[in-house]
C-alpha cells in the first residue's frame, strides 16, 4: 500500500501527464484510492499499469457499488496490485447517474486487464453500467431476458413473487 | 486414401506453439480427425465442419450447475464458452438486507466447499472497518479451521477430479480423510459444513476438551494417507498420461487472466498472501509455498498435495503454539457479553438486548479484504454507511476469476482434456454464481 503521503504524490504524478483526470484521493483503513474520471479512467490505468515507477500489473477484482443518496452515484472499483512490491491501490471510477434514465457509459478495460472480462460483465448485470469497448456486453449470472438491475439500492429485495403449484395462476405473467 | 499427418489447425485466436497443443494432437493424421468417409470429406470449409455441442448444465463431470457451449472439430476443441448463473441466488443483494452478524452464515454459503475462508474474508473486512483487534487465541484457532478447511476443499478438489480421470478408489480414499476433517468441525462447532464459527471479533468458542489431541491423531494419520494417494495415483501411467503437459497456460498469460491460487503457483508464480499479507500471523508459522515448473495438470496436482502437507504442518504449529487467554475480543459494543453475565448485569443483558435485535453498527468505509483461500484469492468488499446493515458487499471469487482461463487450457486440446482441465482448474458453481 502507498501511504497518504505517497498517494498525494501518484495522485498529482497522473493528473500532471493526464490533466484532471484524477478528482480526488482517499486514505482510509490503511488502504488507499484515487477518484477517478470516469471519461478517463482508461488513460489512469494505462499510465498506473505501464509506468515504470508504478507497474500495477495485476487487476485484483473489479466491482460496482451504488451509493444511492450520494452524487455521483456509482462507482466502479479497480483493485490494482504491484505483485513484486505487494503494494494495492484501489482506483474508483465515479459514474454519475443518467438524467434520462439510459444507461451509464464507461470505457471497458478489458485489452489491457483481460481478467475484467466476466466481472465487467457482473457489474453491466448487476448494476446497469455499460463498458463500452467490451467484446461480449450480455447478462453473465442473471437470465438473459432478465429486467432490471438488481444490486441497484433502489431495486426492492424480494421484488419477485415465490410462485409455488398452488399460487402459480395467481402470480401474474407466469401462466400468461 | 492414404492417411497424410495434419498439420495443427491455426487458430486465428490462440497463439499456441505445437508442444503446448497437449500430447499428441501433433501426431493425428487428418482422417483420425474429420475422417475419411466421402461425405465427410466434401469441400466443407473449416468453420462448416465445427461442431457444436452443450456440455452441461447438468453434466456430472461439471462440478455443478455449469453449462459450457464447445464448438469441436472432430475431437479437438476449437473454441469454448462458459455460460453459468444457473445457481445464481443473489446473496450479495440479500446480505445488505441483513445486519453484520447475520450476513456470516450467508456469505459461507457462497463457495460451499471452504467457507471458513468465506467467513474470514467477511469477518476481517468488518473488523478492519471497525478497527477492531482479534486475540492472539482467536487468530490461531482462525488459522487452524482455516487449514483444516484448506486440506478439506483439497481433498474434495482431488477426489473428485480423480474420478473424472477415471480412479473411482480415489474418490473414496479422499472423502474418508474429508470425513475426519468434518468430524472435528462438528467437534468444534457443532456443524460438520457452514459452522459459522468464526465471529466479528474472534470465534464463537473455545474449542472443547479433546479436540487438540484430535487434531495432532488427524495430523499424524494425515502424510501417512498423503503418501497413499501418491502411491495409487502418481505412477498410474493413464493418470500421468492424462495429466502431463495437458492445459498448460503460461504464467505471463494467467497473471493477465487474474488467475491466483494453486493453478498459478503451479506455473511457477510464487504468490501467496499468507506470506507477503498479513492478514493473519502467517507469519509465526514455518511453512513453504510449493510450486510447479510447467504450469500442467500434473503440476496443479502436485502443487495441491504439496500444500496439503503444508496445512498440516501448520495445523501442527497451531495445536503446539497456541496462546492462552480469551478467544473473542472483549469490545461490549460489538461482541456478545459472556453468557453468565446476564444474570447479574444490568449493562450486559442491555447490549446483548441490543447486539441481537439491531446488531453493531460499523462506521461509514469501506474496504477490500484478501485472504488465500484454496483456490485463490478471496476477497470481499465492504461498503458500510454508519448503520447495522452493509451497503454492498461484494465477494471477490477466485473460481469466477479462474473459469477465464478454461478457454486457453482446453483450445486445442481433446474433449476428454477438456474434462480433465476442468476438474484441475477446481471451480465451484456456488461460488462462481453466488
Amino acid at each position: 500500500m502507498p501511504d497518504a503521503p505517497g498517494l498525494e504524490l501518484i495522485a498529482h504524478e497522473v493528473n500532471e501527464r493526464h490533466q484532471g483526470a484524477i478528482v480526488g484521493s482517499t486514505y482510509e483503513h490503511g488502504q488507499a484510492a484515487l477518484l477517478a474520471d470516469k471519461d478517463r479512467i482508461r488513460e489512469v490505468l494505462d499510465y498506473l499499469r505501464d509506468a515504470p515507477a508504478h507497474e500495477y500489473r495485476f487487476l485484483a477484482s473489479l466491482h460496482a457499488a451504488d451509493y444511492l443518496p450520494a452524487e455521483p452515484r456509482f462507482a466502479v472499483h479497480y483493485e490494482l496490485l504491484n505483485m513484486p512490491r505487494v503494494e494495492r491501490l484501489r482506483v474508483k471510477a465515479l459514474v454519475p447517474d443518467t438524467e434520462d434514465g439510459s444507461m451509464p457509459e464507461l470505457d471497458s478495460v478489458v485489452e489491457i486487464f483481460p481478467t475484467a472480462d466476466f466481472q465487467e460483465r457482473e457489474v453491466y448485470d448487476f448494476f446497469g453500467i455499460c463498458f463500452r469497448g467490451h467484446p461480449d456486453m450480455r447478462r453473465i449470472l442473471m437470465p438473459e431476458d432478465y429486467v432490471g438491475w438488481p444490486q441497484r439500492r433502489d431495486f426492492p429485495v424480494g421484488g419477485e413473487p415465490v410462485i409455488f403449484t398452488n399460487t402459480e395462476d395467481t402470480v401474474p405473467g407466469w401462466t400468461r | 486414401m492414404n492417411p497424410t499427418t495434419r498439420p495443427i489447425p491455426e487458430y486465428a485466436d490462440t497463439n499456441r506453439t505445437q508442444e503446448q497443443l497437449g500430447r499428441d494432437a501433433i501426431g493425428r493424421t487428418e482422417a483420425q480427425v474429420i475422417g475419411t468417409s466421402p461425405i465427410e470429406r466434401t469441400a466443407l470449409e473449416r468453420e462448416e465442419e465445427l461442431f457444436t455441442i452443450n456440455m452441461g448444465p447438468h453434466h456430472p463431470a461439471t462440478h455443478g450447475v455449469l453449462r459450457l457451449l464447445v464448438s469441436l472439430e472432430g475431437e479437438v476443441v476449437h473454441d469454448l464458452k462458459p455460460v453459468m448463473g444457473y445457481v445464481h441466488t443473489g446473496i450479495e443483494k440479500s446480505c445488505e438486507d441483513k445486519s453484520y452478524w447475520k450476513v456470516i452464515p450467508f456469505i459461507e454459503r457462497m463457495d460451499y466447499l471452504s467457507y471458513f475462508f468465506n467467513m474470514e474474508a467477511f469477518c476481517g473486512a468488518t473488523e478492519q472497518l471497525l478497527e477492531l483487534e482479534i486475540p492472539p487465541r482467536a487468530a490461531w484457532l482462525r488459522i487452524l479451521h482455516l487449514e483444516l478447511n484448506r486440506i478439506h476443499s483439497h481433498l474434495v478438489g482431488l477426489g473428485t477430479t480423480a474420478l473424472d480421470l477415471g480412479a473411482i478408489s480415489m474418490f473414496w480414499y479422499c472423502f474418508r480423510e474429508r470425513d475426519k476433517v468434518l468430524d472435528l468441525f462438528e467437534m468444534s462447532s457443532g456443524q460438520r459444513m457452514h459452522t459459522r464459527y468464526f465471529q466479528v471479533g474472534g470465534v464463537a468458542e473455545d474449542i472443547p476438551v479433546g479436540f487438540a489431541e484430535r487434531v495432532l491423531a488427524f495430523c499424524a494419520d494425515m502424510p501417512e494417507r498423503i503418501d497413499q494417494y501418491v502411491d495409487l495415483i502418481d505412477q498410474n501411467e493413464i493418470f500421468l498420461q492424462r495429466t502431463k503437459n495437458v492445459g498448460v497456460v503460461s504464467r505471463e498469460r494467467l497473471l493477465e487472466l487474474g488467475v491466483t491460487g494453486p493453478l498459478l503457483r503451479a506455473a511457477g508464480e510464487p504468490w501467496d498472501l499468507r506470506k507477503v499479507s498479513g492478514y493473519l500471523p502467517y507469519s509465526d508459522f514455518d511453512f513453504n509455498v510449493p510450486i510447479g515448473t510447467v504450469g500442467d495438470n500434473y503440476d496443479r496436482y502436485r502443487v495441491r498435495l504439496t500444500e496439503m502437507r503444508e496445512s498440516v504442518r501448520i495445523i501442527e504449529q497451531a495445536i503446539e503454539g497456541l496462546p492462552d487467554g480469551p478467544w473473542i475480543a472483549d469490545d461490549r459494543k460489538v461482541v456478545l457479553p459472556p453468557r453468565h453475565e446476564l444474570g447479574t448485569s444490568m449493562e450486559a443483558l442491555i447490549h446483548h438486548f441490543k447486539l441481537v435485535t439491531e446488531g453493531f453498527r460499523v462506521p461509514p468505509g469501506e474496504v477490500y479484504y484478501p485472504i488465500e483461500g484454496p483456490r485463490g484469492e478471496y476477497g470481499v468488499f465492504l461498503v458500510a454507511d454508519g448503520s447495522a446493515k452493509p451497503v454492498r458487499v461484494h465477494m471477490r471469487d477466485p473460481s469466477f476469476v479462474n473459469l477465464q482461463a478454461l478457454r486457453e487450457m482446453c483450445v486445442g486440446g481433446y474433449v476428454a482434456d477438456l474434462i480433465a482441465n476442468l476438474a484441475m482448474l477446481d471451480p465451484i458453481l456456488g461460488g462462481i454464481d453466488r
